[in-house]
């Protein structure tokens, strides 16, 4: 099947997929970083064990999906070169300064410090060991920053000439760093990992709950998670909004294929809620609309005129179909969120906050949408500013490595096995710990007589395994 | 101006590449060690050793990667494509081995696939990285700034021979760094090994050494006419000594000698590579100036490399300072 694929689709494929797997854990492990350096400082603060356990729990975790991260981001910093050579040597001048700052600012920090703050609390003590962790923390939004500029730059590309070989000449590094969408972009990922991570958390909270009530560490996380989701969400949805303002400013045609304006509008363009994108017809079958209201949100002006994609040749046209629904299930997400913080803020005014397993199972439901909305604006992202790398000034079919399209397709495949059965496997062993409640015995109580009164008080869910990570099969 | 500074480039670049092989070298050593391993308490401390570390020492593989992409994005679109398939296996060998230094203690029924991931992955990573070595030094054909040869270039013997080198070399820089870092039986073991690596290792610089001068006639030239043939003499002299220092450290027990002899060894070889290459970043023709981004982003990369490079030595060696000592079976990590 794949041989109908021209080695530039094949390419497109293998690095959206690769890139797509490696976003996932990121998004996971820079909330996480942070939220783990929040439950240290807590601990050392309080020295309330509850905060303690969860840092341990947390950890373990953490030290998975961050293994993750690392191993599938290694082959990102690869691809530029083998499957867009051209676009490496063109952009190189530009973002390759970008990412050595990345890591050096960055990735060298997470790395050194993470084997302090995994294995390091009873060697280094604990005021290095928090350093350790919070290096760790700021290493992760170091990246993010670094990252999220590059990407921003392909966006909004500014502060360059073009030399006599075609090379990007950078001519003003505070405008390339600083971009138009920079800024934007940045925060709105910031607020997605952190997002991502409250939901995580929250919905393993909610897991144990449900099946233990009393879980005292359980109902911690739970009350954090649900706290960082009624601030970060209201956030996020102001975000998105500037986002997009700023995309319509800098990015038109994308917020064009976004909202499903295939037509011009004159006199005040509708929302489309919903509909299905005819790219043959060029047109939105079933549309459920709400007139005027796309000109109202992007212009501030009922009557606004909007230009639709008639007005731009067909090859700058992005992907439409992908682009409106990937833009639709984003937001759909990110209200899903947003409801189940007002859900939580109303029962915990309610004093119900610990016994409402409706809001436990919505809140394990919505556990994993975290990924899901980071990926669908991903693609919003990615897709929308199609034809183009660099947006405007190089396509995607002249960024190409001449790599043969049976050795890309050769690799991908390599790719997608690789990548099932071990980030499978990976995900497998942390829901499996996610699975276990966190607050087991205490493994130094386990040789004493007050184990077994430990074990009554706890749930009868866990297994009071000392070794508790040991013990999978 | 311009010369001096892509000159300095180069040999960051160099001393990024070198840091990372001598730094992942024992690291993926241990792996290419693994099933030599006699139980599983020794498999655990094995691990334990790099454990903390691990992850610090991949990440000069970026930066390697990564500062080519910045300073000489020539080069890197180059030589990637020019190197596709060992680059994917080796990237898809440290997926294996970099999981399974987490994977193999979440799960009983499945450790012994992860362990055979890291070997495997350890073992096809340093396979490759010394293929990719000879495939560099046969030469690399381009054509308007693109790779114009073919897809199988990369395989010959002598690319062959250098993978071997590297996995065995590898090993020896495992074997070493083991004996430094553990105790008892494990430790006898890894003495044993390293003699036999020791002179495999010295075999494999010997038959590349002799075969390297004939893959072009640039480097024949380089190392057999003044000044160059004095390197040819003083390389091989500090190697004797290297040797020496390494066969009398395992009879006498000594704990961290055969270790830095091992890593004088990759020292003098990687200056004899860096000797012949000069003043091309990839032979036989794209040179160091040519392949340069242009001045402002040598600048702008260089201010930062200044200031953090030291202090990423810094905290490195703190990090290894805080796990130093020998591993004990007893003190688990997780
Ligand atoms: C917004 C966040 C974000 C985004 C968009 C990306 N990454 Fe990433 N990346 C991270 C955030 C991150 C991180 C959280 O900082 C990771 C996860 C685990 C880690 O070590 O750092 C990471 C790891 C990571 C590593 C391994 C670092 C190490 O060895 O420690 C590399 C080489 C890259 N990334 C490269 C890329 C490339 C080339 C990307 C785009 C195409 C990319 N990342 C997108
Ligand atoms: C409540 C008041 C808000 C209104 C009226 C509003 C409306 C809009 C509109 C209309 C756009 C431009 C969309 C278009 O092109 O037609 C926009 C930009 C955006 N808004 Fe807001 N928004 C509000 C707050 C939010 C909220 C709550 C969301 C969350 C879902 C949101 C999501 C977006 C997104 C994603 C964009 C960027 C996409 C785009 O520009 O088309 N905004 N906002
Ligand atoms: C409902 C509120 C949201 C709005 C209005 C919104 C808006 C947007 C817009 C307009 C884009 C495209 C930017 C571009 O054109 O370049 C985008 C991208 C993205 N969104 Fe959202 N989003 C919302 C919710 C979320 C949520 C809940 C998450 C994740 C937890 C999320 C994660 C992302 C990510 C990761 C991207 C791609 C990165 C980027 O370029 O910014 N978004 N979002």
């Amino acid at each position: 099947m794949l041989d109908s694929f021209s080695a530039e689709m094949l390419a497109r494929i293998q690095f959206a997929f690769t890139v797509s797997f490696h976003i996932i854990f990121p998004a996971f492990s820079i909330g996480l970083a942070s939220y783990l350096a929040v439950l240290n400082g807590l601990w050392l603060k309080t020295r309330d064990h509850t905060y303690l356990i969860l840092f341990n729990y947390w950890k373990k975790i953490f030290a998975v999906a961050f293994a993750m991260g690392v191993v599938s981001g290694i082959v990102m910093s690869y691809q530029f070169g083998t499957n867009w050579s051209v676009f490496s040597d063109k952009t190189g001048p530009v973002l390759g300064p970008l990412m050595a700052y990345e890591v050096l600012s960055a990735f060298f920090l997470e790395a050194g410090f993470l084997g302090i703050a995994l294995f390091g609390r009873e060697r280094v003590g604990d005021k290095l060991h928090m350093f350790a962790v919070a290096m760790v923390a700021v290493g992760t939004l170091a990246s993010a920053t670094w990252i999220l500029s590059v990407n921003s730059w392909m966006q909004t590309p500014v502060g360059y000439s073009i030399n006599d070989v075609g090379q990007f000449i950078p001519e003003d590094w505070l405008h390339i760093v600083f971009n138009p969408s920079f800024p934007y972009r940045l925060v709105h990922m910031v607020l997605a990992a952190y997002l991502t991570t409250a939901l995580v958390v929250g919905g393993v909270g909610a897991l144990h709950l449900l099946r233990n009530k009393t879980d005292l560490v359980a109902r911690r996380m739970f009350s954090m998670a649900m706290w960082m989701l009624i601030i970060v969400s209201p956030l996020q949805i102001l975000a998105g909004d500037f986002h997009g303002l700023n995309t319509l400013e800098h990015q038109p045609v994308k917020v064009m294929a976004m909202e499903g304006h295939y037509d011009s509008h004159p006199d005040g363009a509708p929302l489309i809620l919903f509909g299905i994108p005819n790219p043959e017809e060029k047109r939105i079958d079933y549309a459920v609309q709400i007139p005027k209201l796309s000109s109202l949100i992007l212009k501030h002006d009922l009557h606004a005129p909007l230009a639709g994609l008639d007005t731009i040749p067909d090859e700058d046209e992005p992907p439409v179909s992908i682009v409106f629904w990937s833009f639709r299930i984003m937001i759909a997400l990110g209200f899903g969120m947003l409801l189940l913080g007002l859900w939580s803020l109303w029962r915990r005014t309610t004093g119900k906050l610990y016994d409402d397993n409706g809001l436990y199972r919505f809140a394990i439901m919505m556990g994993p949408t975290g990924f899901v909305a980071v990926l669908a604006g991903w693609i919003t992202t990615e897709v929308g500013r199609q034809p183009y790398t660099v947006y405007g000034l190089l396509r995607t079919s002249d960024s190409l490595s001449p790599v043969a399209a049976p050795a890309v397709a050769t690799s991908l495949i390599a790719f997608i096995i690789v990548y099932f059965f071990v980030f499978g496997a990976g995900t497998y062993y942390i829901f499996r710990m996610m699975n276990k409640s966190a607050a087991k015995p205490n493994p130094a109580l386990d040789t004493g007589p007050i184990r077994t009164a430990t074990k009554i008080a706890m749930s009868s869910e866990h297994t009071p395994d000392n070794q508790g990570d040991h013990n999978g099969n | 101006m311009e010369i001096e500074l892509s000159f300095i480039w180069a040999m960051i670049i160099a001393f990024a590449v070198f840091t990372y092989v001598i730094l992942d070298g024992f690291d993926l050593g241990i792996g290419i060690l693994f099933p030599l391993a006699k139980s599983e308490q020794h498999k655990s401390v094995m691990m334990n050793t790099i454990a903390p570390v691990w992850d610090g020492n991949e990440t000069w593989l970026v930066m390697g990667g990564g500062g080519l992409f910045a300073v000489f994005p020539l080069a890197y679109a180059v030589l990637m494509p020019a190197l596709y398939m060992p680059i994917i296996l080796m990237l898809l060998a440290l997926i294996f081995r970099g999981v399974a230094f987490e994977y193999r203690w979440r799960t009983v029924r499945w450790k012994p696939v992860w362990d055979m991931a890291f070997f495997a992955g350890s073992i096809i990573a340093a396979f490759t990285q010394g293929i990719s070595l000879g495939a560099m030094v046969q030469g690399i054909t381009v054509v308007d700034r693109a790779y114009a040869g073919g897809w199988w270039d990369w395989l010959s013997p002598f690319s062959i021979l250098t993978g071997c080198a590297v996995v065995v070399g590898y090993a020896l820089l495992g074997a070493t760094w083991l004996i430094l870092k553990t105790e008892h039986e494990l430790q006898a073991r890894m003495r044993v090994y390293a003699k036999w690596l020791g002179l495999s290792t010295l075999g494999f610089i010997g038959l590349v050494s002799v075969l390297t001068p004939f893959q072009d006639p640039a480097y024949f030239a380089r190392w057999f006419t003044l000044p160059g043939s004095l390197l040819s003499v003083v390389i091989p002299g500090l190697v004797v000594m290297c040797c020496w220092l390494l066969f009398s450290g395992l009879e006498k027990h000594k704990e961290a000698q055969p270790f830095f002899a091992s890593l004088g060894l990759f020292v003098l070889a990687f200056i004899g590579i860096v000797f012949s290459f000069y003043p091309n970043i990839i032979p036989p023709g794209l040179t160091i100036v040519e392949a340069a981004a242009p001045d402002s982003s040598l600048k702008f990369t260089l201010v930062g490399t200044v200031v953090l490079v030291p202090l990423i030595l810094l905290y490195t060696a703190y990090a290894y300072w805080v796990f130093r000592g020998k591993v004990r079976p007893e003190d688990g990590y997780h």
